[in-house]
């Protein structure tokens, strides 16, 4: 039976990029997708994100989700690992797989020539993978490698250690590669249970961008996930947040100490969410003018670089920042950054600042949009984010809008030096 | 002045995927004062990027002054007669804009990413600072601290690269290559403001650079935008051919160790020397890149992946690399990360052996075939990334290759034969010229069977 595939238009003014048009397509299937189209360039990028990740691991079953994503490629169909890759590089498509906390994600990029035959290869990936038992064994002894690197490098010792204390026995308190015990016990029916659960139909989020048409994308999506599960395992609940203040330090011998700090943070849809935006991107934006980039290492040189985030997790939101410093001047550079802290919860920002701020973030936000590939990552992470359609047009507004009152009653809800904790790796002096 | 000359980045290959002719236009031209222009169109997004290019990196530093590029790049921030300290970057911001630097051994790249029509600003902004960059002590002394922490981070905390660091250090006997980028602590720790302006005044002029302006603009206007800001900027008189030390026969492996407690997986790497893209002339460095793809490029199909980690649990990781774009003698290198419960002997033995077959074998044609599909496409995907390719026209001209080496590139990949890659690989695979490393832990725990 034919069905039409439904187009919904969306003509965006964006400032930068007057002709560009998202469309939501709704597959004969009943799959939506968000798309662009541009046919400057014969290929097509192609972003898909299942909503879950290594958070769906069973009790007992940590890394399950992160292996199963990592065999995806090892064999499908009629083709083992090596088949599957020959066939792959024969059509010059690229196909990556990767499990994160909060979703499994696939990218692919395309030729416009070689797109049913890809489409092909990566239907089988998703929707009949083998797990062969020799790939399990393969694949599971890099995992076990990389997990045993992680217990040594100091930026996975202060994430695992600050998840710890913040998520108390939910999934985001431990590393979704799992431990060495729980990753060597895992079977190969472990790896289906994990596949049956994380890829299916609920929980997809598409986005197509390059010389591909909506009438073209429509059967694509019916091809590539018609045959998933209509369900899969239950998301999990709220976090708890459980971090306190302080400051704990593991002993790891290094020049440096790596430092991860932070406290709770604010949600994606919080009414004062843009407010909380521009107060970061003031304080700890990357950039050379962001507060603690100027303070910390501009003006003292206590360290190549600094930068704080506003995460926002599914289930959790957290507000975290990091950076290293020789040990003997991480104190130093701690009570610097507990200055100003206190320092922007107390006065917000200068005049100056917002709207320097503000003229960054709405001028820089155009230049994303600069290319297949980064369109489509775009275009997926919005859907993830549960943001409407129009977004990429009202964004900019929603900048704008946020005054000098907004800031300092946000600066004050959002800041709280009382609250934060200092993770600690290296052999630091003076704490 | 020289006239326009248009050229066009779409190449001409012989090839069974039917190649689109996609217009990526390129111009360029230069200025009396020497600066070279490359501009490089893409209308899809009203995006422009800015790249400043200079033909001078590490490998031209002053004996005992390691780092003093690296350490430059990082001052070039700080301001000029008409920008105030550190307000390069803010203005920029102000912008939407986003910029930053590198350094290598070869060259230093300044770029920022604007709105298209916001370049006449940052034009005038990097012409300005080509010649009148304004150092004041207290900012260079902390900004000093800066690269010292950046070593501690990037190098001292990580003792894989201390192991790269170390084997680059013994792999060149005499070329410049084997001093760090980041430079050697001690000498660091005494560069000084002096250093930093005496090597910026005789290596920053027009005469010395390559600018390339990529994005939503138009040849003629940018022309025009050049002739204003960097026509005025004088030439240095003290650029010479760099004429670096030349690698004598090297005539024994040399073989280095480096444990720390920080290692949780040994590893053993092996480089060796090898030619570099020459002017005119890229066929070996393009035989050793196709080299590398085949026998350490994918960790499903390539001869070592194939060998170490299917055939055999030797290794859980193994790769072969080899980055041909540098003026002097560039290396060839092999990693295998054994499995648990085998040596680094053993996987350095099962590396060879795997080496050695090949030598006898040669390549898979399938495999080759595969190769050259890829290189084909990637000159497509390559077009959707502007800055990428903005890199790969200012890398080339400022290691001294010309346009027509740049746009040939993919296809010198593309025409590589069985017999080419089989004679590079006679030729490098030549351990008199190698450097053998092995990253362990320290002895009580160790790895190793010695």
């Amino acid at each position: 039976m034919i069905r039409t595939v439904f187009v919904a238009f969306l003509a965006l003014s964006l400032p930068a990029h007057a002709e560009m048009q998202i469309k939501e397509v709704t597959s004969p299937g009943g799959i939506t997708a968000w798309l662009v189209e541009d046919h400057n360039i014969p290929f097509t990028a192609l972003e898909i994100q299942f909503r879950g990740g290594t958070s769906l691991d069973a009790p007992g079953k940590r890394g399950a989700v992160n292996l199963m994503t990592a065999l995806i490629e090892e064999g499908a169909g009629d083709m083992d690992s090596r088949a599957f890759a020959e066939a792959r590089d024969a059509l010059a498509a690229d196909l990556s797989f990767d499990a994160g906390s909060d979703s499994v994600s696939v990218s692919a990029r395309f030729l416009t020539e070689n797109r049913d035959q890809v489409a092909t290869l990566l239907r089988e990936a998703l929707v009949n993978p083998r797990f062969d038992q020799s790939a399990v064994d393969r694949v599971r002894e890099q995992v076990l490698s990389n997990i045993r690197s992680d217990e040594k490098d100091p930026d996975t010792i202060a994430t695992n250690t600050l998840d710890q204390l913040a998520f108390g026995d939910h999934p985001y308190a431990t590393d979704g590669s799992g431990t060495i015990a729980s990753v060597t016990a895992l079977t190969r029916d472990d790896i289906l249970a994990a596949h049956k659960g994380a890829l299916a139909r609920d929980r997809i989020y598409v986005a197509a961008a390059g010389d591909i048409t909506a009438q073209e994308l429509g059967p694509l999506l019916d091809r590539l996930f018609g045959d998933l599960p209509a369900t899969g395992t239950p998301l999990p609940d709220r976090a708890p947040w459980l971090l306190q203040p302080g400051v704990t330090v593991i002993d790891f011998p290094s020049p440096q100490s790596t430092v991860l700090f932070g406290h709770v943070g604010i949600p994606r849809d919080d009414p004062d969410f843009f407010a909380a935006f521009i107060l970061n991107e003031a304080l700890g934006g990357g950039r050379f003018t962001a507060r603690l980039m100027s303070e910390i290492r501009e003006k003292r040189g206590l360290t190549y670089g600094i930068g704080s985030y506003l995460v926002g997790k599914d289930q959790a939101e957290i507000y975290l920042g990091q950076f290293s410093a020789s040990n003997d001047k991480v104190a130093e550079a701690i009570a610097v950054l507990r200055a100003e802290w206190a320092k922007i919860a107390a006065d917000g920002l200068t005049d100056e600042e917002l709207a320097t701020t503000k003229t960054y973030l709405t001028g820089s936000y155009p230049l994303r949009f600069d290319g297949n590939g980064p369109i489509a990552n775009i275009l997926v992470g919005m859907q993830m984010d549960d943001l409407p359609i129009d977004y990429p047009v009202t964004r900019n507004a929603k900048i704008e809008a946020v005054t000098m009152d907004d800031i300092r009653r946000v600066a004050k809800r959002l800041y709280l030096p009382d609250a934060l904790h200092f993770v600690v790796v290296g052999q630091p002096t003076g704490l | 002045m020289s006239g326009l000359s248009v050229q066009s980045a779409a190449l001409a290959l012989a090839c069974t995927i039917a190649l689109p002719v996609v217009a990526e236009p390129v111009t360029t031209f230069s200025l009396d004062n020497g600066l070279n222009v490359v501009v490089i169109e893409d209308h899809r997004a009203p995006v422009v990027v800015q790249m400043i290019w200079y033909r001078v990196g590490a490998a031209d530093e002053p004996a005992g002054h390691s780092g003093i590029a690296h350490f430059l790049e990082h001052l070039m921030f700080k301001g000029t007669d008409t920008v105030g300290p550190n307000q390069f970057s803010a203005i920029v911001e102000a912008q939407g804009g986003d910029d930053n630097a590198f350094t290598t051994w070869d060259y230093t790249a300044y770029f920022q990413r604007v709105a298209a029509d916001r370049l006449d600003l940052v034009m005038k902004m990097e012409a300005d600072r080509m010649r009148n960059l304004r150092l004041l002590p207290e900012d260079v002394d902390t900004e000093r601290q800066v690269i010292l922490e950046e070593r501690n981070q990037r190098t001292d905390s990580d003792p894989g690269a201390l192991l790269s660091e170390q084997m680059r250090a013994a792999q060149f006997q005499n070329s410049p290559y084997g001093i760090p980028i980041i430079g050697w602590r001690h000498e660091m720790e005494q560069l000084s403001r002096e250093d930093a302006l005496e090597y910026y005044s005789r290596f920053y002029a027009p005469n010395n650079a390559t600018l390339v302006i990529a994005g939503d603009v138009d040849p003629e206007a940018v022309k025009a935008l050049a002739e204003e800001y960097y026509g005025p900027v004088l030439p240095s008189d003290g650029i010479v051919p760099r004429e670096r030390p030349q690698e004598p026969p090297q005539l024994a492996e040399r073989r280095l160790t480096l444990a720390d407690e920080r290692v949780s997986e040994p590893y053993i790497m092996r480089t060796y020397l090898a030619p570099e893209r020459d002017p005119g002339d890229q066929k070996e460095a393009a035989a050793l890149t196709v080299l590398a793809e085949l026998l350490g490029g994918s960790g499903q199909t390539s001869v070592l992946a194939r060998a170490l980690q299917f055939d055999s649990q030797t290794a859980v990781y193994s790769a072969a690399f080899y980055d041909g774009s540098s003026i002097d003698d560039a290396t060839f290198g092999l990693v295998v990360v054994p499995s648990p419960g085998v040596t680094l002997e053993t996987a350095e033995a099962e590396m060879d052996r795997v080496v050695g077959d090949f030598l006898k074998t040669g390549p898979d044609p399938a495999a080759l075939e595969r190769i050259r599909t890829q290189v084909r496409a990637g000159d497509i995907y390559s077009r959707d990334d502007v800055n990428a390719l903005a890199r790969r026209y200012g890398e080339g001209l400022s290691i001294g290759l010309s346009l027509e080496d740049i746009e040939s590139w993919d296809e010198a990949l593309a025409a590589v034969t069985e017999a080419d890659i089989m004679a590079a690989a006679q030729k490098v695979f030549d351990r008199r010229n190698a450097v053998t490393g092995w990253l362990t832990r320290p002895a009580a725990e160790g790895e190793t069977t010695e």
